[in-house]
């Protein structure tokens, strides 16, 4: 039960429609992957809270397919200044 | 939950003020993310108490649950979660890990 880069972005924005999201699979195998993820959401939230948002939107995907999910989560403004 | 599987959590988190949830021990860590963590945390030469999850099915699937996050490692600080090994590399990066992990004076 692999999942792709585009089935874990679009889970990501069925809960966070504002957001942009690139997703990579690090590997080519389906379950180690990158994410950066830049959502007003995250304004004025700690990188843990970030991160729980984007982990509920897996759902259940974190507890099987996805094996690792390397996590970037800014807000416009801070994504702006890189 | 139940509230004994809830406490052991609770009693584990506490029993280092800085305390790491990871795969493996510090010495053999069982996945780069936990070895990356550990390489950190030396680095600021902190002392840190650790828990293996691979060796206990239990309280690895309780908390997650506990504290709403589905991978590891994860770091507490005071009891409080700090995060994952992006979070932890960020505040490394800034060097922002080693004021959080100091021991209290």
């Amino acid at each position: 039960m692999a999942i792709s880069p585009d089935d874990i972005r679009a889970r990501i924005r069925a809960a966070l429609p504002d957001a942009e999201v690139s997703v990579s699979d690090t590997t080519g195998g389906g379950d180690h992957f990158a994410a950066t993820v830049v959502s007003a959401t995250f304004a004025g939230k700690g990188p843990v809270d970030r991160h729980r948002l984007v982990y509920a939107a897996l759902g259940d995907a974190m507890r099987g397919p996805i094996h690792a999910l390397a996590l970037q989560t800014e807000t416009p403004e801070e994504y702006q200044r890189k | 939950m139940n509230d004994q599987l809830r406490q052991r959590i609770v009693d584990t988190i506490a029993k280092d003020r800085v305390m790491l949830f990871m795969k493996g021990n510090p010495q053999m860590p069982q996945c780069g993310f936990s070895a990356a963590v550990v390489g950190m945390l030396k680095e600021t030469g902190a002392t840190f108490g650790s828990f293996n999850i691979l060796a206990d099915p239990e309280l690895r699937e309780g908390l997650k649950e506990y504290s709403s996050w589905p991978t590891y490692p994860q770091l507490y600080v005071d009891g409080k979660l700090v995060g994952g090994a992006d979070i932890v590399r960020e505040l490394h990066g800034k060097g922002e890990l080693a004021k959080l992990v100091a021991p209290l004076s």
